[in-house]
């Protein structure tokens, strides 16, 4: 035992703050690491899915002799032979009591709702031979009518599922006259008819298909006590709740693993039919099993994020002031309810008010289910549609009322000094400085001279327009309080769970609850516990995604894994200093009172003796010299629900030339100042916001799901799912102003869904700013430039009465309103 | 992402790829630089029986120049044809075009042959092989070789004049030293094929156009040569106006598909765009 004299010479550099380069990167990058799909088990079977061409369809039969024969299969199984074991998919937020929620069978047995859905399983020693064989499975349907559209599923015509009666899943309101937070909307709105400024908008949040780099793979292990799954998700500890709760396997019996997974942005936040067939399939056969999709099936069969449609009423005052806002969604759900499923356009709620100052509030979203893949969490989960549709109508507003956007914001956004603030739906953000961040993004972005660039365009008719675009965003992350989730019938809590255990050779394993797929948790969660217990970044090891070294765990989606999975991590290092100090003492000869913990020593108050935490670590391993009747561990656990969401904000500002002979588009400047609360590696938030960012712009420019009439995807594959590179972004210019959060010790806000949340609508706002002197007012997304061109095309300046076309009622076939006549998605059809 | 099961050959020699042809009939597929073939072959659009791949014949690599013509073999890759100086300076609308064909990845493993035979009108080199007046060398069976001029080459969608029994061995583009020369693609991403593509090349005398070519890709089942424009540009000076009212016409008689990156007449109207915009590059405007 060795007795530090000098303890006092050096105060390592703070960890907090530093760019470290990722530690896990090496492995990563170079993908010479555990990929699920790299797992080879001994005796491992390959499995092949036999998907659904049709979109809505009964099985009448099913043959799988021919399949059975080919050369190195093992078996085949239909819904029919799994049923009694594979479990369902459920959703965890039925939100109403009357939801109507469709049984989700991993393999269906009789009818398909659909296409991609799977109707058998190929089990063979090979992939490639089970991949041939599957072609070999002859099945017989009975061709449905299929619903594709929305608003044609609303009408009820056509049933995505028969036995329900209808296509109606749910509807939820949240009325802030009704639960106390502000005024009655409908008033607001009547009022402001009267002499004031009613802008009435309806807007189009097509479906998107997330795009992870590592396709989605499981292996199942039935061998052994445990039947051990690993999985590329991320929600390892949902997915291990799920199966106990619907396959009749105990929850003690259930090992699952998330290996390294390769991103998931909401994608591989779910329970999937892959999962639970290759689990029954193993469990049925007694053999490993692995499913390993190709990207194809991810496009079909993953869920799809979005899809909205966004009914919206805002109502002002004459000078702009906002008065009131009613939101009227239109959710499509596609053919089940997923994990999240109805709640994701219900996460949305509290955040169409955004930073505005509004006195009347309503949220209403239906959900209705459609003959198309099923709709969940996508980076943003309901908040970048929320975003989206207020940063356009302010946008609107400032128009109608003749000023600059970013003047119309401050008018109405909460003051700095004015928080905490309880917003009209209801939430009480409690920092932020929408002044500050708008200030540095203006100064960055050069916005004074752009705009004197846009107005010299405009005057010598060049046909490159520029247009501006504003988005001064907020969101609401670190998902959740687990009351508030409670509240909202959702079923699990929101806490985070961390475990800290201190080896007898010096180093620290840090245990924690999230999952993470790519984010960096182990280089932050090392920087954290670094600081805290004062050991080198080096000496600690992050271990997570396996439910038998990290048992507690809720994941890693909702910008949550450092908000609150970070805080738990910090909470079990002060639980390691506390049980550590009067060991401390003891092996110091003092008082526990005047023994005090500094940059990794114990040392004792007014003298220069001490004893590092390492030191104390091994002398409990020992356990030969402790003080009488301690427990001999320092290790420590701790689990932290918050008391509030956090609400990250920022300011996002980007300069769109358009061509207006072409209609095609080119981002010249894009500048965002997030306000993401206190940092803990600036090169990790720097990668969040660049590919946040492009992720949002994607929205706006590129992505779309399209379907063809009969239900198939016609955007099946990167051809024609038009996903960016590096070679279609410019180089952002980020920067950052800090108020951090109340609700967490390091004053953490969260960064995983900022850009994109926040950049889609700034990209939107500026195309339509480069053309609105040409008479258009919105375009539809993905902003094509087919789409763009159709629309300077159809713009109309004045209007027969001579006057500037005032805001666009609901009137049917509203210029850009309906995306079939704005421009080519009827066209591939 | 796993094709149906296959045979493999590799001849060395053009002699022995054909007699492979010969030998397999329409069971054969033939293996260029694969980056068409290989994505049908493993979404199982297509499953042949053998697959023949060129890979391994030094006689179909390379850029060579035989008097005024140049001469490249066809499996040379995009990447080498853009490497290639005489390319550069003979026929430098090929250069542009394949410049921007997809990403490097792609124009590393892509052979001009493969993508003319291939014949996806969407395809960028099937317009400057048009516009430059290609000649298509095909060998056949028995040692025999026959050679039919670009306009021929293109018959209908993915159809050329290269028939059973046959391979494309190498493409003859007569030099077009000093002429100007513009591809004008457009694309919603970088790597995606062209939604309309123009190639222009363009001798220019005294500041006016002395003589044109004009290739469209995507504008109909073939990539089309723009015979009237290129007419019409005679004479004219390389002015916006000039121009724009010798091109006007570009669209006509095109049959453009209509897809979700735009419908026919949106094509129509990107490609009187374009074509002005390429003639100008073209003749340095």
């Amino acid at each position: 035992m060795t007795i530090t004299e000098d303890r006092a010479s050096e105060t390592p550099a703070a960890e907090i703050g530093k760019a470290r380069t990722r530690k896990e990167d090496q492995r990563l990058i170079t993908g010479r690491t555990r990929w699920t799909d790299n797992i080879q088990l001994p005796g491992m079977l390959h499995l092949a899915m036999v998907r659904s061409p049709f979109a809505h369809a009964t099985i009448s039969a099913i043959s799988v002799d021919e399949a059975k024969g080919a050369p190195g299969v093992i078996a085949v199984f239909t819904g029919e032979d799994l049923k009694d074991i594979q479990g369902v998919n459920i959703t965890a937020w039925p939100i109403s009591a009357d939801q109507k929620t469709p049984d989700h069978l991993p393999v269906a047995v009789s009818h398909v709702a659909h296409a991609g859905e799977i109707v058998a399983v190929v089990a063979a020693r090979s992939s490639a031979e089970a991949r041939d064989a599957a072609e070999l499975v002859d099945v017989d349907y009975d061709e449905l009518p299929a619903v594709l559209d929305l608003k044609e599923a609303a009408k009820d015509e056509v049933l995505a599922h028969p036995d329900l009666g209808t296509n109606k899943s749910a509807f939820w309101q949240l009325d802030s006259a009704g639960q106390g937070s502000g005024g009655d909307v409908d008033e607001a709105i009547a009022k402001a008819r009267d002499g004031g400024i009613v802008i009435e908008r309806e807007y189009r949040q097509q479906r998107l298909i997330p795009a992870f780099m590592e396709p989605r793979s499981t292996v199942v292990d039935p061998t052994g006590e445990q039947v051990t799954m690993w999985s590329a998700t991320q929600v390892p500890h949902v997915l291990r709740f799920c199966i106990a709760a619907t396959t009749g396997l105990p929850e003690s019996k259930i090992r699952v693993i998330a290996p390294d997974v390769g991103g998931g942005f909401g994608g591989k936040l779910q329970t999937t039919p892959e999962e639970f067939a290759t689990l029954a399939v193993a469990r049925k056969l007694g053999k490993p099993c692995k499913f390993t999709e190709t990207r194809s099936e991810t496009m079909v069969s993953g869920h799809h994020g979005r899809d909205q449609w966004q009914k919206l009423t805002l109502a002002a005052e004459k000078d702009g002031t906002v008065t009131g806002l009613k939101v009227e969604l239109m959710a499509d759900l596609g053919a089940y309810a997923a994990i999240v499923g109805g709640g994701v356009p219900v996460l949305g709620a509290w955040m169409f008010n955004s930073i505005y100052k509004f006195g009347a509030y309503q949220f209403n979203t239906t959900n209705y289910y459609t003959n198309k893949t099923w709709v969940d969490a996508y980076r943003g989960a309901g908040r970048p549609e929320a975003t989206y549709a207020i940063e356009r109508l302010m946008d609107e507003l400032a128009v109608e009322v003749g000023v600059d956007p970013l003047e119309i914001r401050e008018k109405n956004w909460i003051k700095h000094d004015e928080f905490p603030f309880t917003t009209v739906a209801g939430m009480t953000y409690d920092s932020g400085n929408y002044e500050a961040a708008t200030a540095k993004a203006k100064e960055l972005f050069g916005y004074d001279e752009l705009r004197a660039e846009q107005k010299q365009r405009r005057e010598s008719n060049d046909p490159v327009q520029l247009g501006l675009g504003v988005s001064t965003f907020t969101e609401m992350c670190g998902l959740a309080p687990s009351r508030i989730l409670g509240a909202l019938s959702y079923g699990a809590g929101g806490w985070e769970s961390a475990s800290i255990r201190m080896l007898a050779t010096g180093t620290v394993e840090v245990v924690t609850g999230t999952s993470p797929h790519g984010q960096g948790h182990e280089t932050a969660w090392s920087q954290i516990v670094a600081d805290r217990l004062g050991v080198p970044f080096e000496n600690v090891e992050v271990l997570h995604g396996d439910t038998q070294i990290a048992p507690k765990g809720m994941d890693s989606y909702g910008s949550r894994s450092l908000v609150v999975g970070g805080e738990a991590v910090l909470r079990a290092a002060d639980k390691v200093i506390e049980k550590a100090k009067p060991i401390a003492a003891h092996l110091l000869e003092a008082s526990v009172d005047d023994v005090e913990f500094k940059a990794g020593t114990f040392g004792v108050k007014g003298t220069d003796k001490g004893v590092t935490i390492s030191e104390v670590a091994l002398a409990t391993w020992t356990g030969h010299n402790l003080p009488d009747g301690i427990e001999p561990t320092i290790d420590a656990d701790a689990t932290f629900d918050p008391d509030n969401f956090s609400f990250p904000h920022g300011t996002h500002l980007c300069a769109m030339e358009v061509d207006t002979e072409t209609g095609a588009t080119k981002m010249r400047k894009y500048v965002c100042v997030d306000d993401i609360g206190t940092i803990i590696n600036p090169l990790i938030v720097e990668g969040q916001v660049h590919g946040g960012l492009v992720q949002g712009i994607a929205q706006a420019l590129w992505e779309g799901a399209e379907y063809d009439d009969q239900g198939t995807l016609v955007t099946g594959s990167f051809v024609d799912y038009t996903l960016p590179t590096s070679a279609d972004t410019i180089s952002f210019i980020t920067d950052h102003t800090t108020s951090p959060s109340t609700y967490n010790t390091l004053g953490t806000k969260g960064v995983g869904e900022a850009g994109t949340i926040a950049s889609t609508p700034a990209v939107v706002n500026a195309i339509v700013d480069a053309v609105r002197h040409l008479g258009v007012n919105d375009i539809v997304m993905p902003c094509t430039p087919e789409r763009v061109w159709k629309a300077i095309q159809a713009g109309s300046p004045v209007n027969t009465e001579g006057e500037r076309d005032a805001a666009p009622h609901f009137d049917e076939g509203a210029p850009n309103q309906d995306p079939a006549s704005g421009a080519s998605e009827g066209s591939g059809q | 992402m796993i094709p149906a099961q296959f045979d493999y050959v590799a001849p060395t020699s053009v002699a022995d790829a054909v007699a492979a042809l010969a030998e397999h009939g329409d069971e054969a597929k033939v293996l260029a630089g694969g980056q068409s073939l290989l994505p049908i072959l493993r979404m199982r659009l297509n499953a042949p029986g053998v697959v023949i791949d060129l890979g391994r014949i030094p006689e179909l690599q390379g850029v060579s120049e035989d008097g005024d013509h140049l001469v490249i073999g066809a499996m040379t890759t995009y990447a080498a044809v853009l490497a290639s100086e005489a390319v550069s300076t003979h026929a430098a609308l090929l250069n542009k075009a394949i410049a921007t064909v997809a990403d490097p990845q792609i124009r590393h493993r892509g052979t001009v042959g493969g993508a003319l035979v291939h014949a996806d009108p969407a395809g960028d080199v099937g317009a400057p092989a048009l516009a430059l007046g290609a000649e298509l060398v095909i060998a056949g069976q028995g040692g025999s070789t026959r050679t039919v001029a670009a306009e021929d080459f293109f018959e209908d969608l993915f159809t050329t004049a290269v028939g059973e029994g046959e391979l494309l061995t190498q493409i003859r583009i007569p030099k077009h030293t000093g002429w100007g020369a513009h591809y004008e693609k457009f694309v919603r991403v970088s790597h995606q094929w062209s939604i309309v593509g123009v190639a222009a090349t363009v001798r220019s005398e005294g500041g006016s156009i002395a003589e044109a070519r004009v290739g469209l890709t995507n504008m109909g089942s073939t990539p089309l040569r723009a015979r009237a424009v290129e007419e019409a540009l005679v004479g004219k000076e390389a002015t916006d106006e000039a121009v724009r009212e010798a091109v006007a016409s570009v669209a006509e008689g095109t049959n453009p598909p209509s897809d979700l990156n735009g419908d026919a007449d949106y094509r129509k109207h990107l490609a009187t765009v374009l074509t002005r915009r390429a003639v100008l590059a073209a003749a340095g405007a």
